[in-house]
């Protein structure tokens, strides 16, 4: 069993709204192990994005931490200055968003962008900063690095940024990658590409990487560990090859049932019926309740708590009380 | 989805819920905002002041009382004489009325000629639009106060009737203000154009008229009302400047700008400061507060709009 | 049994002036759709799928006329769609619908819902402005929308509800086609689902058919009749979906087909990862424009470009090797 890297504890983070509070985040826990892959996956809403944002403090201006901790490395994050958690972002923890477009300034070169956290964390000059720079794009399998090294984001393909975003993302080598949806916006044979060269990185460098999706296929492919969210909170986790053969919450099982996959043809796709809640001021009961197949009485008064159900897999589900059927 | 408190009406066995006008939920969120509701009260004040205030002084406008010449603010004179003797206060509702009317008379007129012409040129773009947007960047591109100094200069040359001078400044300033505005509406029209609703209602096969009056026109006026408050502000600040220098209002008729000529004055500036402190005063109050208001409007139109 | 044939595409074609201005080449054009040919009959639901720069959106748009074409032919009901007099565009208004990728901008923010979806049936003279809220309430129904939501404004909804609200919009003209671009693009899983479900229940109710563009083959195979497989402004591969699924014959199908991820963590992959990232449209490849991601390129597919042949049981495809 490989050392823990990432240990997230009863995070809360709430959003201060025009119509109320928001808890985005709402007492999640998870940890990740060193060159674990660890999959968030959920729809909209589900509070994913935010509990990958919360890690590095980067939460937008209405939003605020309001409790938990997080240990990386030791370290409380969360108890962290602002001076100490820019020496992290970038260096031990690299970050890659969704949009390559805009996650890159467009009014410097691909060069420009790649050498700062080097010089900035690394503290290279910069003529040894560009080298490293050619080198991991290299690395990457992008050709020409001289040439990339002095174009502009406008003058490369969505897949190459989101290569050089992981390129830069690489460049202190991180112990840990954050991926939030970082393929989402790219073609599938892209997809195909840069998923196959996270893997690869994984293996030679043995990075952790926390990879947030609502893709359930990209979870199949390369998680170690899945946790489910919806509407804030964690309503399963377990490792992969259980979640998927076994999803014990009828929510997990929902979204398993409702996706199409190619060779099942199907006459009517499943659905969750209703839609996710409205997550301002919500009532103490299980957020699924409304849309559950097996919603029972007490669904709808108590909320569950996240269970032990087996071999590591965990539920917050009614159904399973004291862990049982 | 929640909506907002809802108005729930029965209809026979159907409960429908209709959301309140977006007008109405503008209003509500425009009131949340603490700055632009003081300053709509005291724009309100300011016109009730101007418009109905003379009719509780009992000083007519224009009688001189030479006796009475320069006294500084009393009991009889809230704000002191002037030097022919006439009660300031009244004098400085009476500009107010003038200084108002002038401001946003401009701006309508502003606002009808640019919308318009803004609206032609972004709907219909080719030969027009490039002929309508290049006379509205010469005009942008001569700076607006010596654009209507030489203006005025002309006018007097041609002597114009002291009765017609008032309208005369408010064509003026249109004619210096509806650029900004065309610009802007074209630019709108522009955008809209391009988003998908629009393209829908070419698929639903929806006539022109329709497009522009039932779609494009009812999402550009949030942004036009915002601009428009804005522009009675500059407005009126321009009209106070060409008064100041005799070349807008000129006297007797009182207006804000003019009453400020006693700061020309060296005694008048430094012993008589009841002349020009109020007027001043005056202008700076009501343009600050317009310029919170339009502030306030464009918050309160901006959340749900563009989501 | 022959259904009707309600569309015909001859060898489409739309291009776009890269470079505008006075000296513009004709070469530096962007060549979005560049010959594409198809037929839908009554009651099929045909498939579009591509990557982008595919163009297959902007086929969607050209056949609605909502683009002028630069070549080719396109016949709705036997009549050539970019010969209509105003009234007859009218009228093929109504015969045929949109419904787009975003719902969120796809709505007039100012509109509510009731008066967006009867605004169209008022328009076109279809019902009395006493009767349109009745009828608009029928369509609703029809889409899954509660009749509470008449009132509402677009802002006040979900993605999926607004999608529905968008698909009555369309509905409510009682068209007989409707191109659907990338409707479920921008929708979670949970609702996505929904959301096919009406669409086949809407086809199967009212006879309609559909042009269905996406680049999501797992939702295109549970839908479509019949596919075509676009890149780079060509169709490279079109048969009926299980001929497609089972038998795929082109490189790009393959590829496509085999990056697609599995929600399955104990499924064999056989991934053809394709190298390279997608040309450009304004510069594509000479000859096959494939050929500079695919496995099997020789100089052949340098030299010419593959022609759009018939393999046999309505199988097309454009390629030198199979």
């Amino acid at each position: 069993m490989n050392e823990m890297l990432l240990q997230v504890n009863h995070l809360q983070t709430n959003f201060y709204t025009e119509n109320g509070v928001v808890k985005a985040v709402n007492d999640v826990s998870f940890a990740i192990r060193e060159g674990e892959t660890v999959c968030i996956v959920g729809e909209s809403g589900c509070g994913k994005s935010i509990t990958a944002l919360s890690l590095m403090q980067l939460i937008p201006e209405n939003g605020k931490v309001e409790g938990g901790e997080i240990t990386f490395a030791g370290k409380n994050l969360l108890k962290l200055n602002k001076k100490d958690v820019r020496r992290l972002r970038g260096n031990e923890i690299g970050m890659i968003f969704q949009e390559p477009m805009t996650s890159l300034n467009p009014v410097f070169t691909i060069g420009e962008q790649m050498i700062e956290p080097i010089q900035e964390h690394l503290l290279l000059s910069k003529k040894d900063a560009y080298k490293k720079a050619m080198e991991l794009i290299t690395m990457l399998g992008i050709p020409n690095a001289e040439k990339i090294v002095n174009l502009y984001p406008h003058e490369l393909s969505g897949g190459m940024l989101q290569r050089i975003m992981i390129a830069i993302a690489l460049s202190c080598n991180p112990k840990l990658i954050i991926a939030d949806e970082p393929t989402t916006a790219l073609d599938v044979t892209i997809q195909a590409q840069i998923l196959d060269l996270l893997r690869e990185i994984k293996k030679e460098f043995n990075t952790s990487i926390l990879l947030i999706t609502h893709d359930l296929g990209v979870v199949a492919e390369m998680a170690d560990y899945v946790v489910v969210m919806y509407a804030g909170k964690v309503v399963e986790e377990g490792p992969v090859l259980e979640l998927f053969k076994n999803p014990q919450h009828p929510y997990t099982k929902g979204l398993l049932k409702a996706k199409p996959v190619i060779g099942e043809r199907k006459e009517r796709l499943y659905t969750i019926a209703g839609q996710v809640p409205n997550l301002v001021e919500l009532q103490e009961a299980c957020y699924f309740a409304d849309r559950c197949e097996h919603a029972m009485d007490i669904c709808r008064i108590k909320q569950p708590v996240l269970n032990e159900i087996s071999k590591g897999q965990k539920a917050a589900c009614w159904l399973y009380e004291d862990g049982e059927k | 989805m929640e909506t907002h408190s809802p108005i729930v009406k029965k209809q026979k066995t159907m409960v429908v819920v209709k959301s309140p006008s977006l007008w109405k939920q503008t209003y509500r969120r425009l009131k949340k905002n603490k700055l632009a509701i003081i300053s709509l009260f005291f724009l309100l004040f300011m016109f009730l002041l101007s418009f109905i205030g003379p009719h509780f002084s009992p000083y007519i406008l224009d009688r001189t009382n030479v006796a009475d010449m320069n006294q500084p603010p009393s009991a009889a004179h809230w704000l002191g004489t002037d030097n022919y003797g006439r009660d300031v206060l009244t004098r400085l509702m009476m500009a107010g009325q003038i200084s108002l009317t002038i401001g946003i008379a401009a701006m309508f007129l502003s606002v009808i000629i640019g919308s318009l012409l803004g609206a032609i040129s972004g709907f219909y773009r080719g030969a027009v639009d490039m002929i309508i947007m290049r006379i509205a960047d010469i005009l942008m591109s001569i700076p607006g106060l010596p654009l209507l100094l030489i203006l005025a200069a002309i006018l007097s040359e041609w002597k114009v009737p002291a009765e017609y001078r008032l309208y005369i400044i408010m064509i003026m300033l249109s004619f210096v203000g509806w650029p900004g505005l065309a610009r802007l509406v074209r630019g709108q029209i522009l955008s809209l154009k391009e988003q998908p609703f629009m393209q829908a209602t070419e698929v639903l096969g929806l006539s022109d008229r329709r497009k522009i009056l039932h779609h494009l026109i009812p999402n550009t006026v949030p942004l036009l009302l915002v601009v428009a408050t804005l522009n009675v502000a500059g407005s009126i600040l321009s009209e106070s400047a060409l008064s100041f220098l005799g070349l807008g209002v000129v006297p007797p008729t009182p207006s804000w700008g003019n009453m400020m000529d006693a700061a020309n004055n060296f005694m008048d500036f430094r012993k008589r400061p009841w002349l020009w402190i109020p007027p001043g005063t005056a202008i700076f109050l009501t343009v600050v507060s317009i310029n919170l208001l339009g502030d306030g409007l464009r918050d309160a139109l901006d959340p749900k709009m563009r989501r | 049994m022959m259904s009707e044939t309600l569309l015909e595409v001859h060898n489409l074609k739309k291009y776009y002036a890269a470079t505008k201005g006075m000296f513009k080449k004709f070469g530096d054009s962007v060549k979005a759709v560049d010959g594409v040919s198809f037929t839908i009959a009554k009651g099929e639901v045909f498939g579009l799928v591509g990557e982008s720069g595919s163009g297959k959106s902007t086929i969607g748009k050209t056949i609605l006329r909502l683009h002028e074409k630069t070549d080719g032919e396109v016949k709705f009901k036997g009549k050539d769609v970019f010969s209509l007099s105003k009234k007859e565009l009218r009228n093929l208004r109504v015969e045929t619908q949109l419904v787009f990728q975003d719902p969120f901008s796809s709505l007039n923010p100012r509109l509510r819902v009731g008066d967006a979806i009867g605004e169209a049936m008022v328009e076109h003279g279809l019902v009395s402005k006493q009767d349109v809220r009745e009828r608009v309430l029928e369509v609703m129904k029809k889409c899954g929308l509660s009749p509470f939501h008449i009132d509402r404004y677009p802002h006040e909804f979900s993605g999926g509800q607004r999608q529905r609200i968008v698909i009555a919009r369309a509905m409510a003209l009682n068209p007989e086609f409707i191109v659907m671009d990338e409707p479920v693009a921008a929708l979670d899983v949970s609702i996505q689902a929904q959301i096919i479900n009406l669409f086949s229940d809407l086809q199967r109710e009212n006879g309609l058919s559909y042009l269905f563009i996406s680049h999501d083959l797992s939702v295109v195979e549970h839908l479509c009749t019949k596919i075509a497989i676009m890149y780079l402004g060509n169709i490279v591969e079109l048969a009926p979906k299980d001929e497609l699924f089972d038998h795929p014959l082109h490189p790009y199908t393959k590829a496509l087909l085999s990056a697609v991820p599995i929600p399955d963590p104990t499924a064999k992959r056989e991934r053809i990862i394709l190298k390279g990232d997608i040309p450009s449209p304004i510069n594509p490849p000479s000859g096959c424009k494939f050929r500079t991601r695919c496995p099997m390129a020789t100089d052949l597919c340098g030299e010419k470009a593959p022609e759009y042949r018939d393999a046999g049981g309505g199988h097309f495809v454009a390629c030198h090797y199979v």
